[in-house]
Order: structure tokens, then sequence, then C-alpha cells
């Protein structure tokens, strides 16, 4: 039922701007214009207003010098200098900041994507009960960020914590591990001794354990579309398990994976709420969206606030460029 | 069914008397791996839950003593951390009440004002032509993932300067302009699923653009924009930065996930209690989530298909 009208919708929807390069057709289109721009302009003016409008201020905010304190007093023809830049690339730690982000974005992104990858491949197959555990996982990702990350905080506190509690019990660790709120450690094993940067793992595996439902979900949804007359044919042939993955299904998931990849890192490099929460930035895992946080509320500096957001949000624009022109051309091509 | 089919190297390893080909303990470790991914995935996801739950109806004393329990027993259950949780502060409670009035003030506000906005504005970017409609969706898309922190630091000063900062009138604003993209987009890909020949049938027996809209249209997408409102009330309720940004000087206003975060930093308040407030934060998004599992994990994915 559904497909044949879609079939007649197709050549109606594209001939219509045929039809309407006749003069006899020009007012019924102006009125099409005109009803498309009525119904879409309330959207277009609060997107405008309460977004557009904004960004662009922070653009000439970031170039003057505006704090809490003489906001009331600026106008918007202030004095224009570059002072603000000068003085974030100059302060001690938004190089760290910086580095701070990428790395736990990228090893975010990575683990979320890996997670949700094994988790599709595992509940691929249906038995009793799959549907229920599709629902389960799928809870870490929509459950409030404030809950979740209360939690995990009350989870891995030193005094009271099941984690710690357990690692002391049954683990054999010396001590309590403060996860949060230590900025590295040392640890050994197999002899040799390495030094982790304790919280900023924490907060990493926060993330992929939040996000990991997301990759799941797209990725879930395209191993459906997987015909299964490929995975049968290299079956036939003799492909083992870890060649079909590797030859047959992977091949399929890739573009999937290359979309969920720029998301998640869009989102993870920008993300101030789990790591404000866990940490408040402390302990080496101060990302810069959490700085400009403390920027703007602690310090009441809103140039030099304006000034990283714009910063962050151009590092982002540059990675997610280089990424579209290099890797999206490469994957057209195979 | 699949299980019937041999290999031919399964065959051929069977024929040679070498029951052990690769095909074989790969899919036999696979198997077990299988089991175990899928239990280690149930306890992963559901255990911090189910942590929330229990320590929720436990006195903070007997979390001090023995934080390692993994049930609560039957001498220790109780609920008065719920009541002490949701009482005013003025019978020496925490006021998660009003918290929870605000947030669903604000989260079905939400809801209804880019409800209203953006199912006419979807119906126009899916049908109509007009000028400029490519370069609105585009800018849509763009908007929906930028960096909410560019966004707080001008809002926060717009809103100190009008005065509407502390007010929950202005976290709808800003929440309506965050989610209404993202909700023209979900519901537009739906419009576009919707045969176009209904409609013209419609406007052949003389109906207005309005009325197509509000008698053809409108029920036929109804799935759509109720999973569609179900997204955004979960998004709103569940929203931290701006809320924290506008709303932290008065407390009045405090949504449940504004009040549940700055009242965890308080050691005057037991965690079991703090506990409970989080189980009321999170309760209501469960309750919709598997209420409407599929139609919202449907609308989630409609996107992802198309690329």
């Amino acid at each position: 039922m559904s497909t044949t009208p879609r079939r007649d919708a197709a050549p109606a929807r594209e001939g219509a701007p045929v039809q309407r390069a006749g003069r006899k057709r020009s007012s019924m289109a102006k009125a099409e214009q005109r009803a498309g721009l009525t119904l879409i302009s309330p959207t277009l003016i609060i997107v405008l207003v309460m977004i557009v409008l904004p960004i662009l201020w922070t653009i000439m905010l970031a170039f003057q010098q505006i704090r809490l304190l003489n906001l009331r007093t600026a106008g918007i023809l202030g004095n224009y200098t570059i002072s603000n830049f000068t003085e974030v690339f100059s302060s001690p730690g938004f190089l760290e900041a910086l580095l701070v982000t990428l790395v736990y974005s990228v090893a975010g992104t990575g683990l979320a994507i890996g997670f949700g990858l094994i988790a599709a491949l595992a509940l691929r197959k249906p038995f009793r009960g799959r549907t229920l555990v599709r629902a389960a996982t799928l809870i870490p990702y929509v459950a409030p960020i404030v809950a979740v990350t209360f939690v995990w905080t009350t989870m891995l506190n030193p005094q009271f914590g099941i984690v710690n509690h357990w690692g002391t019990q049954f683990l054999g660790w010396d001590q309590a591990i403060p996860f949060l709120s230590e900025r590295q450690r040392d640890v050994s094993f197999l002899g040799l001794t390495f030094t982790v940067p304790t919280a900023l793992l924490t907060v990493i595996a926060f993330e992929a354990w939040r996000s990991f439902p997301f990759a799941f979900l797209f990725l879930t949804a395209r191993l459906q579309a997987v015909p299964a007359s490929l995975d049968e044919a290299a079956r036939v042939d003799g492909a083992t398990p870890t060649q079909r993955f590797r030859y047959i299904l992977l091949p399929q998931l890739l573009p999937t994976i290359a979309v969920l990849s720029v998301l998640r890192f869009i989102w993870t490099f920008n993300s101030f709420d789990d790591i404000y929460l866990l940490t408040g930035g402390g302990a080496g895992t101060e990302v810069v969206a959490v700085r400009v946080y403390n920027f703007l509320i602690s310090r009441g500096d809103i140039g030099a606030a304006s000034a990283q957001a714009l910063v962050l949000a151009v590092i982002l624009a540059v990675l997610v460029g280089i990424y579209l022109k290099f890797f999206a051309k490469k994957e057209e091509v195979s | 069914m699949s299980t019937e089919i041999r290999t031919r190297r399964e065959r051929n390893a069977v024929a040679a008397g070498r029951p052990w080909s690769r095909d074989r303990v790969e899919t036999l470790i696979l198997t077990w791996l299988r089991w175990i991914v899928i239990a280690t995935i149930l306890i992963v996801t559901l255990f911090p839950f189910y942590y929330m739950l229990v320590l929720s109806v436990r006195p903070i004393s007997s979390l001090l003593q023995d934080p390692g329990a993994l049930w609560v027993s039957a001498g220790e259950f109780n609920l008065e951390t719920y009541t002490s949780v949701l009482q005013s502060p003025s019978d020496g409670g925490q006021g998660f009440l009003i918290f929870m009035r605000n947030s669903a003030l604000v989260a079905l506000g939400t809801v209804v004002v880019t409800l209203i906005l953006a199912i006419p504005g979807s119906y126009a970017i899916s049908r109509l032509q007009f000028f400029g409609r490519q370069r609105i969706s585009a800018l849509f898309l763009a908007v929906y993932l930028f960096p909410s922190i560019l966004l707080a630091i001008p809002l926060f000063v717009f809103f100190t300067r009008i005065g509407l900062r502390g007010e929950l009138l202005g976290l709808l604003l800003v929440y309506v302009a965050q989610v209404v993209p993202v909700s023209i987009y979900m519901l537009r890909n739906y419009f576009e699923t919707i045969p176009i020949s209904l409609e013209e049938a419609a406007a052949i027996d003389g109906a207005s653009r309005f009325t197509i809209m509000r008698r053809i249209s409108l029920p036929l997408a109804m799935p759509a924009i109720v999973s569609n409102g179900l997204y955004i009330f979960m998004i709103a309720w569940n929203e931290f930065l701006f809320a924290l940004l506008f709303l932290v000087e008065s407390r009045e206003n405090w949504t449940v996930s504004l009040g549940l975060s700055q009242l965890a930093g308080s050691i005057e308040i037991p965690t079991t209690v703090l506990m409970a407030g989080s189980v009321i934060l999170t309760l209501p998004i469960i309750i919709i989530f598997f209420a409407a599992e599929r139609l919202l994990t449907e609308g989630l994915t409609a996107g992802a298909e198309k690329g």
C-alpha cells in the first residue's frame, strides 16, 4: 500500500518546477512562496534571535574588554582589542586544556564507538528478551546527566563508594583510589611502572559508558539493513565468523562509523556537563568548555571567556573540515 | 535454518578427519563470547541504576557501616529519604516537589511551543517551494551541531541585561531555540515519507492549504509528532548547563537537575537522601523511554539511515 502512492508522488514532485516555469502557474508559485515563508518565519525568527545573533555577539564580545561588573555600562561600540586572545594564549593552562579536550574527545569517541559496535554485534541474532536488553542498553544515554554523574561520584567515593570498597576487599588494593580527584598515579604492570592520569581516565570511561548506546543504536539500525544473503554467500564459500566480519560486515558499517565519529567527536569536544559534574574541571580534567564557564562565572571575565569559546569553535570547525575534506572523499572512492 | 548449511571448509575438515577447523573454533569461541558480552552489557548499563535505587531506600548510617551491600535488608528499608527530599525547606526537606513542578513546567512548555513552531515549519520545508528553503535547512543543521557553551556567554549577558535571568520563561525560550531545529529535522524526514498524492487529491477537491495541513498531513504525522514531543520533553527535563547559568541564584526556580547538582556538594544532606532525589529525577525519563521505546529509537535513527 505504501509503495504505490510513493511511485506516483515522485514524478509529480519532479514535474512541479517545470510547471512553475509557465506564466499561468506563477501566481500559484507566489502563493506557495508566501505560505512557505509564513510557516517557517516564527521558527526562523526565534533561531536567529536566540542562536545566530548570540553567536555573532560572542565574536564581538571576544574583542572587547568586558567584565561582569561593567556589563551594564558597556556599549555595543566599545573599544575593540585583541588583548583577550593574547591573554588567553599566554595564560597558563589554556594549551593544557586544549590537549585534555582533544585526548578526552578522541578517546571518548573511539571507546564509545568500539563498545557500541561490540554491543551491536552481540545483540544481532535474536534471542528471548533481546528487545528488553536492547532497551536497557540505551538507558545510560537517555538518563539525566546529573543523576548518572551523581551515582558515579557516589560509586567512586573513596570513603563509602562501592568500587573502592570492593577493590580493597577483593582486589587487594592497598588503599582507596580517589578516582575523581587524583591527577595521576603510578601503576605497576608486569614489572613495569606507568604513570596514568587517574581522573582523566575516569572521565573518559564515563564518557564511553554514557555514549556507547548512541553508537550502538545507529550501528544496530545499519546492521539490520545489511542483506542476509551477503553473509550466507560468504558462509557457503567457507568464510569463518571473523573473516565474515572483516570482509563483509565491516565495509558495510564503515560509512555509519564515519558519520558517528564526526557526530560524537563534535559533541564530546564541546561537552561541558559531564566533566563539570564529575570533577568540576579539577585534577587535570579541565576541558575548554569548563574553562570557559569558570572564566565567565568565577572570574566574571566575559571577554576572555568569549575568546576561548571562539577558539574552541574555530578549532572544532578546522578539525571537522579537515576530516570531511580528506576522509569523506576517500570513502566515496572506495 | 542457517546452522544447517555446512560450509565447504567444514565438509573438507570432516572428510579429512580434522574436526577442529578454524571455522568451528571461532564459532564456538564467539558463541560463548557473545553471552559473556551480553551479560557484561546488562551489568554495566544497569548496575549504576540498581545501586541508585538501593541507596535511596537505605539509611545513611547503614551505608557507612556496610558500603559493599548489594541489597536492602528488611530492617533497614525505609522511605524517609523520599519524604525528606520532597518536603519543602520550611518543613526541613530539600524542596524537590517544587523543583519537579519547575522542571515539568519548563519541559512541557518547551514541548508545546516547539511543536507549535516545528509542525508548520517542517511542513513548509518538506512540501513547499520557497526562496531560501535549502539555506534555512542548512542553517538549522549547523545550529544543531553548534557548541552550546558558545551560546551560553551571550545569552547569559543578554538575559542579565533584560532581567529575564532567574526566570523560567527565559530558560524556556532558550530551550525552544535549541530544540526547534532538531525537531524540524526529524519531522521533515517523516513528512517526506507521506505520499504527496494524498494532499494533491485533497487540493483537487478544493481544500485550502490550511485545511490540507490540518485534516490530512497532521493526522498522518501523529506518530512522529508524539515521539518528537517525548524526545523534546526528555531533552528539556535533562538539560543542565543553561539551568545552571540562568537559575542558580533563585532557588525557588531550580529544576530537579539543578537542585540535585547544587545540593550534591553539601555535607549536611545525606547521600541517601540525594539518591532518592536522583531516582525522582530519573524515573520520569525511564517511564517515558520504556513506554515509547520503539517510537523513540525509530525517530532517533530516522536521520541516520538516509546517509
